[in-house]
Parts: structure tokens; sequence; C-alpha cells
């Protein structure tokens, strides 16, 4: 990105030759040190994730040893996960309700945070500050009155349920970060179109939606990341196979009986869900930081 | 001029349409389900029968004198205490680490970005596998190298269960706090340091006074993050010690009144009782930091 100001400050803090040579083996040490502790960092947080992706991979006669790479690898627990009706539906209905949730809180979200960022309105703050406390309310309190009204709809246990429930989370969250992106926009951008008379709807349509495009992505991105994880309303709200979620179907896995656990298959299975989000973040990783930290830091 | 106003006029007109359908939406969503639970809270409501009629404070009364929800706050209470605790403390050392410049800066920052994308349940079943008590590589690394004279089964008793929940949800959540401190410390201007340099200052005295002071407020966001989190946690422990015996949360035993005991009365009662020990929390930390979220 901007890779001239970065290696700028880098010639700032580093420590002249003269004081290199001064400081001489404790600076070598503090920098074996240094490395030591992101080598912990990285090793800490990725092996969890190596393991479980190392335990999908061994056959199962292999599964039950420690060493650290598979004498032979073997597709059979993807094969039997694909093969489960319940494990391809939930992939299914998650995906399909992670979208729907998506797609709707953008689509009203934005052009909502279109007019608390950028239009006149009255009540801006109040409404700004309750968005805000949404963000943070938490679900389990509502719980047991959205069980109430989704039974009292015939949404109880269906996708439209779940996808109205998840609004809960990602409306907000949406509002907030999306608003915050409008503000940041130059107002120049806005008049010059004011004044060759374009009305305010086709300003918001043709001018800056274009150019939070970016900012569409990455709250999108972290709503469907929210909403493919969830697992306390999709516990609740579903009851038959059909209906339910990938992170319920997962913690569901059983074996023939309630001491054999398939681990070969819950592994398989945590992969297929994990895998597509971990390539997700490092593609957009600097667009995740951003959108994670702007509610946060600048509130 | 007068076009000048029309456009206000217009504007105007505008963020009422485009504001009114999320402000629908949201109150349908959050305000009806809060309402109902409020209400709720006051009747007799078994979800099989429907709401019996008024029944005053007896479900309030009913949590309050259970045994099971007591041992639910307590074990909610050391979780979020410890757990946050850990991961502010990782997470200022892990956000340091990642601001420094240095090659393999941005591997580190991919490789604290996992844990946090991993689904909760996922990353719970993947350490329920790791510390399996026959077959987990966290009992076998730990007998060779005989810091363990046996095997132990981690989840089978609260006393190691609940450390081992806790690895769970520092692993997981201290990426957040990290990312969220990360932010705070580019904040801080760099002539600080250069002048702290200047007038002698130890890199250890460096952090003292110029980085925590600076970072704190940063800090203390994560913290209310971090905090109103922990104290709703469910999917960990669910997936790890099914929510069964002494190791229930608020959450679990909010859940539990209502899908295993089908009570909307004692659940929304509950529920209510979380809300307000989350608020307390809230005011807690306002009090404390002093800053409005404005």
């Amino acid at each position: 990105m901007s890779t001239p100001t970065k290696e700028a400050a880098t010639l700032e803090v580093t420590p002249s030759a003269g004081e290199i040579k001064k400081a001489g083996n404790k600076s070598t040490i503090l920098r074996v040190l240094f490395y030591l502790l992101v080598a912990v960092i990285i090793v800490f947080n990725l092996f969890p994730f190596v393991w479980a992706l190392l335990s999908s991979f061994r056959p199962s006669s292999e599964l039950f040893s420690t060493q650290l790479l598979p004498k032979a690898l073997t597709l059979d627990h993807y094969a039997a996960v694909f093969k489960d009706p319940r494990f391809v539906n939930s992939l299914f209905n998650s995906v399909f309700i992670a979208g729907c949730t998506v797609l709707i809180a953008l689509g009203l979200g934005s052009v909502c945070a279109y007019a608390l960022g950028r239009l006149p309105f009255r009540f801006k703050g109040p409404v700004l500050y309750l968005v805000l406390t949404m963000t943070m309310f938490p679900t389990i309190s509502i719980l047991p009155g959205l069980f109430v009204m989704l039974r009292f709809l015939y949404l109880f246990n269906t996708r439209q349920g779940l996808i109205l429930s998840y609004l809960i989370f990602t409306m907000p969250f949406t509002i907030w970060v999306m608003t915050q992106y409008f503000r940041s926009l130059p107002k120049e951008l806005e008049e010059a179109a004011y004044v060759d008379g374009a009305s305010p709807f086709k300003v918001f349509w043709d001018i800056l939606l274009p150019l939070t495009m970016p900012g569409l992505v990455s709250t999108g991105l972290l709503a469907f990341i929210a909403a493919w994880n969830e697992f306390l309303f999709a516990l609740t709200f579903t009851v038959t196979d059909t209906m339910k979620t990938v992170p319920v179907v997962i913690s569901q896995f059983s074996g023939a009986t309630s001491f054999e656990q398939p681990w070969g298959s819950i592994m398989a299975g945590s992969m297929v869900v994990t895998i597509p989000l971990v390539i997700l973040v490092m593609i957009f990783q600097y667009r995740i930081v951003e959108g994670l930290t702007a509610g946060a830091v600048k509130g | 001029m007068i076009k000048e106003i029309d456009l206000y006029a217009r504007q105007k007109r505008l963020a009422w349409y485009l504001i009114t359908p999320s402000v629908i939406v949201v109150l349908a969503i959050i305000a009806y389900p809060t309402i109902q639970v409020l209400v709720n809270s006051f009747l007799k409501y078994k979800l099989d029968e429907g709401p019996q009629g008024f029944v005053g404070l007896s479900n309030y009364a009913f949590v309050l004198s259970d045994p099971d929800w007591w041992s639910a706050v307590s074990v909610t209470l050391i979780f979020t205490v410890v757990s946050v605790v850990l991961e502010s403390v990782l997470g200022l050392v892990i956000a340091m680490v990642a601001n420094s410049k240095f090659k393999g800066r941005t591997l580190l920052r991919v490789a604290i970005l996992v844990p946090w994308a991993i689904p909760t349940v996922v990353s719970s079943q993947v350490w329920r596998w790791m510390v399996n008590d026959i077959y987990g590589v966290v009992n076998i690394v730990l007998t060779d190298l005989h810091i363990l004279p046996q095997k132990i089964a981690w989840l089978a008793t609260p006393a190691t269960a609940l450390p081992v929940i806790i690895a769970v949800d520092v692993w997981k959540a201290t990426p957040f706090m990290a990312l969220l401190l990360l932010a705070g410390l580019q904040l801080i201007p760099k002539d600080l340091y250069e002048a702290g340099s200047i007038d002698g200052a130890s890199k250890v005295r460096q952090f003292w006074a110029i980085t925590l002071p600076l970072v704190t407020p940063t800090l203390l966001v994560a913290l209310i993050f971090r905090t109103l989190d922990a104290l709703r946690v469910f999917d960990i422990f669910y997936v790890m010690v099914g929510g069964q015996g002494n190791l229930a949360t608020m959450a679990v035993y909010n859940q539990q009144q209502l899908i295993s005991f089908l009570d909307a009365g004692v659940g929304s009662a509950t529920s209510v009782i979380i809300l307000i020990i989350i608020m307390l929390f809230v005011i807690l930390y306002t009090r404390f930091s002093r800053t409005s979220f404005e």
C-alpha cells in the first residue's frame, strides 16, 4: 500500500550504525528474543488450526497417534462428511441464511447510514446513540422474547426466522460502521453535483455509493462472518435437521455410541466451515482490520 | 437562495425516507422482543401451555433462590475476569510486537486473525479434541515431557475444565483485543518516543510513561466490548461441557430454562437479571473511564 511512508518510518526508528556497533551483542540477543516471541505468537495462534487440519486428513487408524506429520493422508473423512445429508443441508442453510442476512442488512443499513452520515436530520444524535447501544446489546437478553415472537409469526424453525433474528446484530453494526464511512468522505464531492442540480438521491446513488464500495465489502464480510458463526439463535430456534445451520450440526456430530466420537468427521466438517473464512481473512485482512476497529477506536 | 432552501427540504425528506425502514425493522426485532421479555417475566408462562396470568415477582424469586443460578453467576464472573485480564495483557503484548517493524509482520497479522475468524463452535470442538483424555495431543505431549504423571480427563471436573475453557476463549478473543490495541498504538505520535529517547528514557520507562497512558482509552473501549461478550458467553461452555453440572454460565442457564424446561416466564426473568448485571458493568466502566460514547 503506502510503502514509501512505511520505509521512512522504519528509518526513523532504526538505530544508527554506530549505535548498533556499540550495543553489539546485546542488540543481537534482543533481536533473537524478539523473533522468538514472534514465533511463539504465530505457533500459539496457528497450532490448533493446523492440528485440526492434519487430523482431518489422517486415516482413522492413525488418528490416535501424535506424530506431527501423518504417515498417510486420506480424504475419507471429507467423503463421509459430504455423504451426510445433514451436513450438506446445513451447509446450504448457512450460506443461504448468512447471504440473505448480509444483503438485507447492507441494503437497508447503508441507505440509513447515508442519511445519518450525510443528510440533515433532527434526531441524528439520539438515533446514532441508540444504534451504538444496540451494537453492544446482549442477544441472550431477548432470547425468550424472540422465541415467543417467532412462534407467533410462524417463523419458528424456519430459515426466514433465523434471517430475521440475525438482523438484530448485523443491522446496528452495519449502520454504525457505514455511517462512519459516509462521514469520512469529503464534502466537495456532493456539492459540485448539487450545483449541477442533481437530486439528493441521485447524489447518493451515483456519487457516494460507488465510493463506499470498500466499506460495503468489509462491513458485509464482517456481517457474513458473524452470521455464519452464530450459534445460540440457530440452536434455540431450529428443531428439525433440515433447518439447522452448520455450527449446530458440527456441535451435534456424534458416533454410533455416545462414547465413540467421530473425531475425523468432526475435524473434516470443521475445516470445510473454516477454510473459506481463513482464505477470506487472508485476502481481505486490511479491510477486516479496518472494519473491526472503525467503530471501536473512533467511538 | 430559494433553490438552497428547496434542496435542504428535499434532503430532509429523503433522510426520513431512508431512515424509516431501518428504524421499523430494528424496532420490530429488538424493541418488541425486549418488551415481550419484560412483560413475560411477570407471567406464569409455560411454552406448551401459553401465558397463564400475572404472578408478580415469583419468577424473579425462583431464579434468585436457585443455587444453580448462583453457581452460573460465579462461573460467569470468574470466567469473565480471568479471561478478560489475560486477553488484555496478551493482546497488548501482541499489539506491541505487531506495531514494530520487522520482516514477517504480515504473516503475524494473518496468523492472529485466524483464531478470530474460526467459528466458536469449531474452535471448541478442535480444543475438545486436543484435550481428549486418551488421544488428545495436550495429554500426550505433557505426559511425554513428564510434566504430567498421567493423562488427565480435562473436561471431566470443573477444576480442570474451567482453565481449558478460559484458554480457548483467550486463544479466540486475544486477536480482537490485539487488533483494537494496535489501532490505538498507531495513533500515538512517533515524536513522543523520539523525545523520550533523547531525554534518555529507557524502553521500559517509555512503556509506562508514554505507551500505557496513551493506549488506555482504547484499552477501556476494548475492555467494555470483551467484558460484555464474556458475560454472555454461551457457545464454548455449551459445546465443551454440554452446559451440564456445575459448569453452566448465565446464558446457558437462561437457554435451559427456555428450551429444557419450556419456561418463558422464568427464562424472561433470567434475561432481565442478566441485562441488569451487564448494565451494571457498563455503568461501572463508564464511571471509571469518565468517557461518554459520543
